[in-house]
Parts: C-alpha cells; structure tokens; sequence
C-alpha cells in the first residue's frame, strides 16, 4: 500500500492513465482511417 | 496558496514506486488539446456564414480575414515557446501545463465571446493570442521531463507526446463536426457553444495531465540503466546554459535543419488535396483526395512516433541525414510518378514524405538534448521552434508562387508542381550540408560547477555530477 513517500503506480493506474488518452486517440484514427479508405475506391 | 504550492517543481518530485510510463499519457495529455490547432479549419465554412446562417452575407467574415487566426496563434506559438522556455524549465512542467491550460481554454472561451458578439480582433486575441502561448507552453512543457525520464530512450518518449500533436486533429475534427451539429439550429450556428465546450473538454484534459506528471527525483536513473562512462561523440555530458546555446554554431544549424525539413513537408501538406486531384485529373477526385489528406495526417502522427524511436539506434544526425537523402530522391521521383500517371508511386511518395516531416518535429528535442545535455533542453527546444514558425512561411509561399507563376506562363496544370518538387529537393541539399555540419559543442560554453545560473533544487549542472 502506498504510503505518504511512496507512490507506487498499480497496473490499474497504467491503464486508467494510458486508456484516457488511448481511447479517444484510437477512436479518432480509426475515423480517420474510414475516410482515407475512400482513396482506393 | 496552496493551489501555487502544488504547482511548484518540488511538489511535482516523484516518489519511490511511481512509473515513469505514467508520464507519457500525461504529455499527452497536453499534446492531444493543442493539437486541435490542425483542426482549426473545419470552423472555416461555419464562421463564414454566422449573419447570414445558410449563406455568407453583407458583414460577415471573409476566409481570408478568418484565416489570420490560424497565422497569429502559430506566430506567438514559436514567440511563447521562445519566451517562455526558461520559465517552463525553471517552474516544473505541472506549473507549464496548468499555465498552457489556461491560456488554451481561455483562448476558446474569449473566441466564444468574439463569436457571439461577432468581434473578430477577440478571436484574433483569443485563440490568436492567447491560444498561440497555451500552444507554445504546452508543446515545450513536457519535453525535458520525458527525456529525464527515459534517459534510455529520449527519441521514444519525446516522439509519444510529439506524435500526440500531430495525432490531436483526429479527435477534434469529429468532436468539432459533432459539437456543431448539435448546437446549429435553422436560425443560428453553433460555434460559439461548441468553442465553449471544447474549452471546457480541454481544460478537464489539460488540467489531469498536470495532476499525473512528475519530474525524476535528483540522480533517479531506470532500473538496470548504466549510463555511458564516456560521452559519444555526438552526445555530450554537459549542459549547455540556455542562452549560452544561442552562441553556439550548432543551434544555428539546428535550427535551419529543422527549418529546411519542416518547410519542405508543410508546403506540400497544405496543397496536397489540390495537387494530387491537378496531377492525376479524372484519377483522383475531390473525395480521394480527401482521403488522401487523412491518411497523410496518419503518417505525420505515425512518423513522429517511428523516426524518433528509430533514432534512439541510428543517432540523431543519421536519422536526418535519412530525411534529407530519402527525401531527395522522393521529391525527384514525384514529377516522374505524375508522368508515367502512377497514382500509387505519388501517394507512397508523399506519405514518406510527409512522415518525415513529423520525424523531424519528434526528433529534434533529442538531437539538442544530444547537443546541449538535459538541463536547458526544454527552454533551447522552445527558442528552436521559431524554425517552424520561418518554415510556416516559406513553404507555403514556395508552394503556392512557383505554382501559379507556372500555371501563369503556359505550363499544364498537371506539371506545374515539378519545378516546386526540385526547389523541395534543393532544401534538402542545403539541409544535408547544414547537418553535415554539425559536431558536437565546444567545452567552452559548457557549465561549469560553479555556474550558479538557474540551478534546481538538488541539482547541479551535469558536467559538475559526472
């Protein structure tokens, strides 16, 4: 458990953290990749 | 008072047990806000109809008047990050992203004024102004805590939250789209809600980045990391005084390397939907060519990731010398494509290109680190951003001039991009020849150990510890 000089960083951090701007960034390529497909149409 | 407390650079001091992976989502944290500034144009067509709502009308905003909002807030990006940088350094990145969170979500809230009073000078000083500093700020906030962090691996982690600047677009042109459409109605347009909410949306964004991030403790090195006992020849151990770097014929070479790189692929980028539908007519169509422009979005992101972890092995100066040779051959090659009608010769061409472009973004906050040591990088990285700011110019000026000067004296549409792509070439040239250049700093305009010049608490210039 972390105490007042310790911090430490749980998986769940690391997921909440990496998740908060994985997932809009992810969604947003995604789009994008949608729209560049037209290219090849 | 507290609140400035929890700002400071000693309470943003990691505590044993914390991962240092925590840090590269909180600069993204950052770098995804700003990066809406790549966005910006989807508010074109919207503000240029807010009078007359289904059509422009008598007093309202003409594109070339809107566009200014776009030029003033790169321009003080390149001025804040210049300005700005020691203070940055000096304060913390917490203190920088909460400063470049207001100034951002300020910026948004003040054009929201502007546009609901339809006062243009506000929205020139909101976003223009305002954002441009939130901009700056931001962008340099992060850099010189990544690269203490990842000691191992600078290209990596500078490349992370660079690769969010470029990557910001994709979720602010939905967002934007979406925000509109739901504010519009049959008698009004819905942009002046829609930069409120963003505001809003990006303060939260800005502000949890701010509360997540944490600078090393003094001496704090990654489990299993031995660094180097001697200095490569081109990364140095010392630590260069942020103005000291301005004297040095590095940072000048630097600087115009970054410049003739940034302008060569922001010259194209702007134009690439026009000039790929004038080379291929009939092959690519207005909405190919827009997806087109999305997917060399994606490889400017995908680029600032990829180039700055690659040279983390190849090293700094090889990674651009790769920019300035393979982007020589390409730009040579993109007349040849449109000759022999290769549509697939011309896309993979620019999309190299154009992740070359990012590379070279993402990859220049080690390169100074490489040059200058991790002390003032942050600050010399905020004054070297005045390049993109020269080359925000210049490209699209070359673009744009040669063009029409070609189209003006009989050369076919189809072709009047060739000269251009050999001027490209040409800069390439001269950047290679600057990189060529560059060897690593002089001792003199290394700090010494008694250069009490800006030292932060617990540490002392590099040259002094090692």
């Amino acid at each position: 458990m972390a105490t007042k000089n310790q911090e430490g960083t749980t998986t769940l951090h690391l997921a909440l953290a990496w998740g908060f701007v994985g997932i809009p960034l992810t969604l947003g390529v995604l789009q994008t990749l949608i729209n560049a497909m037209k290219l090849f149409q | 008072m507290a609140l400035l407390s929890f700002l400071d650079r000693e309470h943003t001091v990691a505590k044993p047990g914390f991962s240092r992976w925590m840090v590269p989502p909180a600069a993204l944290c950052v770098h995804l806000c700003i990066g809406q500034a790549y966005a910006l144009s989807v508010f074109n067509l919207p503000m240029t109809k807010l009078l007359g709502i289904t059509q422009s009308a008598p007093g309202d905003w003409k594109l070339t008047q809107l566009g200014w909002i776009f030029s003033i807030a790169m321009v003080f990006l390149g001025g804040s990050a210049a300005v700005f940088g020691r203070w940055v350094e000096d304060g913390g990145p917490r203190r920088a992203m909460f400063t470049a969170a207001l100034c951002w979500a300020g910026g948004f809230f003040l054009s929201a004024i502007g546009v609901y009073t339809h006062t243009l000078w506000l929205i020139y000083i909101g976003y223009g102004v305002l954002g441009g500093c939130g901009l700056g700020i931001g962008y340099i906030s992060p850099v010189s805590t990544l690269i203490k962090w990842f000691p191992d691996r600078p290209g990596m982690a500078t490349g992370m939250a660079i690769m969010g600047f470029g990557g910001g677009a994709f979720i602010a042109s939905p967002l934007s789209v979406w925000l509109l459409g739901k504010f519009t109605t049959a008698t009004h347009i819905g942009v002046a809600e829609t930069f409120i909410v963003m505001g809003c949306i990006y303060f939260f964004f800005m502000i949890v980045g701010s509360i997540i991030v944490r600078v090393p403790a003094p001496g704090w090195k990654p489990q299993g990391y031995v660094a180097p006992a001697t200095a490569a020849k081109l990364i140095t151990k010392n630590d260069v005084f942020v103005y000291d770097a301005l004297k040095t014929p590095q940072f000048w070479l630097i600087w115009w390397v970054l410049c003739l790189n940034v302008t060569a692929g922001i010259g194209v980028l702007g134009q690439a939907s026009a000039m790929s539908q004038e080379m291929f007519p009939g092959h690519i169509t207005p909405v190919a060519a827009a997806g087109f422009v999305g997917l060399m979005s994606l490889f400017n992101m995908g680029g600032r990731f990829f180039w700055a972890s690659t040279s983390d092995y190849i090293g700094r100066r090889n990674t651009y010398f790769v920019f300035m040779v393979l982007g020589f051959g390409l730009y040579c090659t993109v007349p040849y494509t449109g000759s022999i009608g290769s549509v697939v010769g011309f896309v993979s061409c620019f999309l190299i290109i154009i992740s070359m472009y990012g590379g070279g973004f993402s990859t220049v906050p080690a390169y100074l680190k490489d040059m200058f040591g991790t002390r003032y990088v942050g600050a010399i990285h905020g004054m070297l951003l005045t390049a993109w700011s020269a080359a925000g110019i210049f490209g699209p000026v070359l673009v744009n001039y040669i063009r029409e000067y070609n189209v003006t004296h009989g050369v076919p549409k189809a072709q009047a991009y060739n000269t251009t792509m050999y001027i490209m070439a040409g800069l390439l040239v001269i950047g290679f020849i600057c990189n060529f250049l560059i060897k690593a700093v002089d001792a003199r305009f290394h700090m010494k150990a008694a250069d009490a010049r800006g030292n932060e608490p617990g540490t002392a210039p590099a040259g002094a510890r090692a």
